[in-house]
């Protein structure tokens, strides 16, 4: 009817225009500030996600001598690869459903009734999730391996040698007690948005106790015990410093991709390439598969009145507590037991008799930059992490059109590559010119930004979705300009919830190892980088020291996070 | 600060292939208090919030006085918005919040203290100004919200449904508020509201919406005396609708109830004094209970609701059709239950309506879209 519905329209016009079936009919958005934000962003995607991903596809099937599936074709020929595929998905499957398994009463019975000291209970949950995997393995060797504390402790006690920790039982061990608090942590958010009334009017009903439990606690919880499943499902899978220390010639999936490129005989990047492009399909397909299963399952719940926290009685009292400190107990154990070797004297690679803070001294003495570039380097990482995932939650929940929904589906690319396919794509990519950026910082950040940005993103729009737009137009309706009305009310009002974001994407940054091992060298070595190879060069002492001053920083970190968010809930 | 007045011509309001608005206009006058009253999902906020610039225009054309505003940008139409959940910002306090626009508008800042203070003063909330919104009750938060829409001093004040998250006697009170403030500012306020009570007691015009058109555009008597449509009729207070003829013999045009009953009639316009079906709107007031002559309609009364001033008879009528009647209470018992009475009615108050509800026949239906109407069966 206007001449502006029948103006020029080029290709750019198409996409920026609001679709408006689906959109709510509000003012179409101009070629304003954001429009070049857009661009800026879809800009990053395409240099540090796409083309990475593109030459590591160009690897995987392109030679000297052309396009060729050799590679491909190569992985499915011999049981000797073929395994490695087996191997992690039963691995990975079962650490799953065990993780289900403790975390989820867990979560149900910290959540519903009174557990003695529960605030502590809830810090060492948070914390055993948040050491590197590859700590809980290390300390498990010390435990449980062939001349372990508590191997040796059975043998004289009893003389009876427990089991292997090696190979298939200790990768489980350590990803399930790893990987089992972020389903209590997921489940427990959900049960705190679970209504007193719906209980209340299930138990009206005459369905009570374990029956309502899996009647209707669990089937109310359904959408995030999926978002836990493929959360832990996707870690377990890309894990790959716990298989490497405690595997044994136990080979997973990953192991193999880093053998390929990194390994001290026989290394073939095409197949490494072929490698890392199978376990992007598996997980995209495992990722589409979950997606299926959650969309059966939509609906969402708003607490009026939380469920208060109940007295058990007599027997169950007992058993809940004993269930909830065994777990909780197993779970700190390694991680108790590292910083209690820190302590230990050691002499060479061995630790003797008597305590002292030599490990300490060595420590400090040997690691170089390692703490100042845990900090420079997660610190840029963490600030352009909350930047850009403002940005993009913005464009994503404000501005709905084409080229934004591409930014969202882009944006959650990296959640189903694993970290180590991520390192060697970038090395891939930049090793080369044009843009030579391997072992320079710079390729560390970017690779910190890919792996966790997903994340951020996610909560950031979860946030942003809870402000009301009215909130905005009453900005602009006083006017503000569209840009000042999103930094002066939108941002600080989605302060809280960014913060607390914040302080978890710090926590998971100092401690990433998969992607970073691949693109460090000694200027850009990080705290837990060096602590994986004091660990791999058997210098646990070193290695101990530095872990439980990882540990401390994680601490800390924690500290001020929940002094900041005032709120005690933790979300991934 | 008044002297804008609102003109809509043709409007169109399109989600993908859905119209919600398919061609309306409408003129506000300055300085006057004007309605958008209809049932939910009429489109009375999204027309709002095309006025606003909130909400993109897909035809036709809106203008402030002489200018065109389609095209510019909400921060510019110098327009004061009050949201039906108030959109306080939560971060900021109650003097912030209502200095927030002024800031925008780079005023020196003791004027914007000044200003202000002032209209801190004019809400009486001036004792809050130092707290955070999530302190105030919902009263407390609306007078902010007020505040900071008018402050800036705007062309046009739009409110949508802004007492629907109120409780009801503060929905009374905070609505005497609105007028007074209103009428003491003088500016052109453009209201939405589902609730015909409110828009009566507030409104100096309404526009009754359904469907996305306009029904009747009149004032508060207008809509209740004189209603366009069925619609109108039953949306705009109680009514009992009662199905008779309309017959014209020997110059006289006469209502011919099914239940025998028969009233002369000498208001009906008069193209359409001709044999037809009608359908009549009585509201409880314009029954009579007739209790000297067995003159009138026949009914059963069923129950009765004392009320103080009035009191309320529900009965069914011979046809089983139910109807409500309020009379003044008496001194005296009232009507027993199961009682029968005859019903006359006050034949100048009722409203007759072709048989399918969409004309009022009765003389003397004033309504402001008329002109609307004419112009697009005419000249279209």
């Amino acid at each position: 009817m206007e001449a502006r519905h029948t103006g020029k329209a080029n290709i750019m016009d198409k996409l920026l225009k609001r679709k408006n079936d689906s959109g709510d009919g509000r003012t179409k958005t101009g070629k304003d500030i954001w429009v070049i934000i857009s661009l800026g962003v879809l800009g990053l995607y395409l240099l540090f996600l796409l083309f990475p991903l593109f030459k590591l596809l160009k690897q995987a099937v392109y030679t000297q001598d052309g396009f060729t599936l050799e590679y491909l074709a190569k992985f499915f020929s011999k049981p000797y690869y073929t395994d490695t595929l087996i191997n992690s998905m039963k691995v990975s499957s079962l650490a799953t459903l065990l993780t289900l398994v403790i975390g989820v009463p867990l979560a149900y019975f910290y959540n519903m009734y009174e557990i003695k000291g529960k605030t502590i209970i809830q810090v060492l949950i948070i914390l055993c999730s948040m050491s590197a995997p590859f700590i809980g393995a290390y300390s498990w060797i010390l435990l449980l391996g062939r001349n372990g504390l508590v191997t040796k402790l059975i043998l004289n006690l009893t003389g009876f040698r427990i089991g292997s920790i090696y190979g298939f039982n200790g990768i489980l061990l350590v990803l399930s007690l790893q990987l089992f608090p972020l389903v209590f942590l997921y489940v427990s958010g959900a049960l705190k948005n679970i209504d007193n009334s719906l209980l209340e009017a299930s138990e009206n009903m005459g369905c009570s106790g374990i029956k309502r439990f899996f009647k209707v606690i669990i089937p109310l919880c359904m959408p995030t015990i999926l978002a836990a499943t493929l959360l832990v499902f996707m870690r377990a899978f890309a894990d790959f410093g716990t298989p490497l220390l405690i595997g044994e010639g136990y080979r997973t999936f990953p192991v193999e991709i880093y053998a390929q490129y990194f390994g001290e005989v026989g290394t073939d990047h095409n197949f490494g390439a072929a490698i890392s492009v199978i376990a992007i399909i598996i997980t995209a397909v495992i990722f589409l598969f979950q997606r299926y299963v959650n969309s059966k399952f939509q609906f969402t719940m708003n607490a009026l009145h939380p469920v208060e926290r109940k007295k058990a009685k007599g027997i169950f009292n007992v058993l809940i507590h004993a269930f909830t400190y065994f777990v909780v107990g197993v779970a700190f154990a390694p991680q108790a037991y590292v910083i209690y070797t820190s302590f230990q004297n050691t002499s060479g690679k061995l630790f003797v008799e008597g305590y002292s803070f030599k490990s300490y001294y060595e420590a400090f003495d040997r690691m170089g930059n390692a703490i100042q570039n845990t900090f420079i380097i997660g610190g840029i990482a963490l600030i352009l992490i909350i930047l850009l995932a403002i940005l993009i939650s913005y464009l994503v929940v404000r501005r709905n059109n084409q080229l934004n929904k591409l930014i969202d589906t882009l944006s959650m690319v990296p959640y189903i590559i694993p970290g180590s396919v991520v390192g060697i794509a970038l090395v891939i990519a930049f090793n080369t010119k044009p843009i030579v950026l391997t072992g320079t910082a710079l390729i560390m950040v970017v690779a910190l930004i890919i792996r966790r940005i997903p994340y951020t993103i996610r909560s950031s729009v979860a946030i942003l979705q809870q402000i009301p737009i009215t909130i905005e137009e009453a900005a602009i309706s006083l006017g503000s300009s569209k840009m000042k009305a999103f930094f002066t009310v939108t941002v600080p009002m989605m302060g809280n919830g960014i913060l607390s974001g914040a302080i978890l994407s710090w926590v998971t940054i100092i401690t990433e190892l998969s992607t970073a091992i691949i693109l460090y060298n000694l200027k850009t070595i990080t705290l837990t980088l060096a602590i994986y190879t004091y660990v791999s060069r058997g210098n646990y002492g070193i290695a101990a020291a530095l872990a439980t001053i990882l540990t401390v920083l994680t601490i800390i970190s924690l500290i001020i996070f929940m002094k900041v968010s005032k709120t005690k809930e933790i979300t991934f | 600060m008044s002297g804008v007045a609102i003109k809509i011509e043709n409007a169109i309001k399109r989600y993908g292939n859905n119209t919600i608005i398919t061609d309306l206009s409408l003129d506000i006058e300055e300085g006057e208090f004007f309605t958008l009253l209809g049932p939910s999902g009429c489109g009375k906020t999204t027309l709002l919030r095309m006025i606003a610039g909130f909400n993109s225009i897909e035809g036709g054309s809106f203008y402030f006085n002489d200018k065109i505003i389609n095209n510019i940008d909400p921060a510019k139409r110098n327009i004061g918005m009050v949201f039906q959940n108030y959109a306080i910002f939560p971060h900021l306090t109650v003097e912030k919040n209502v200095a927030f626009g002024l800031k925008n508008r780079k005023l020196p800042k003791d004027e914007i203290e000044k200003e202000t203070n002032s209209i801190l003063k004019l809400m009486q909330i001036e004792s809050f100004k130092d707290r955070m919104p999530e302190r105030l009750s919902g009263g407390q938060q609306q007078r902010v919200a007020l505040a900071r829409a008018l402050v800036i001093k705007p062309d046009v004040l739009l409110m949508d449904e802004p007492l629907s998250n109120l409780d009801a006697k503060l929905r009374v009170e905070m609505r005497s508020v609105i007028k007074e403030i209103q009428n003491s500012v003088g500016i052109t306020t453009v209201y939405v509201t589902h609730d015909q009570e409110e828009a009566m007691a507030v409104s100096d015009r309404i526009a009754v919406m359904k469907d996305g058109d306009i029904q009747h555009v009149g004032t508060p008597k207008d809509l209740y005396q004189r209603p366009a449509n069925l619609f109108v009729a039953t949306f705009i207070g109680r009514t009992n609708i009662v199905k008779a003829k309309l017959v014209v013999k020997d110059n006289k045009t006469i209502i011919k109830f099914p239940m025998g009953y028969d009233i002369e009639m000498d208001n009906i316009v008069d193209n359409e004094k001709h044999d037809q079906e009608i359908i009549v709107s009585i509201r409880p007031e314009e029954f009579v209970i007739n209790e000297e002559n067995n003159e009138g309609i026949l009914a059963d009364v069923d129950d009765s609701i004392f009320l103080g001033l009035n009191t309320h008879y529900f009965v069914h009528l011979d046809s089983n059709e139910k109807a409500e009647i309020i009379q003044e209470s008496r001194i005296d018992n009232s009507i027993a239950k199961k009682a029968k009475v005859y019903l006359t009615v006050k034949k100048e108050k009722i409203n007759i309506f072709t048989a399918d509800g969409s004309k009022n026949i009765v003389k003397g239906v004033k309504n402001d879209g008329d002109r609307y109407l004419k112009k697009v069966s005419g000249g279209n």
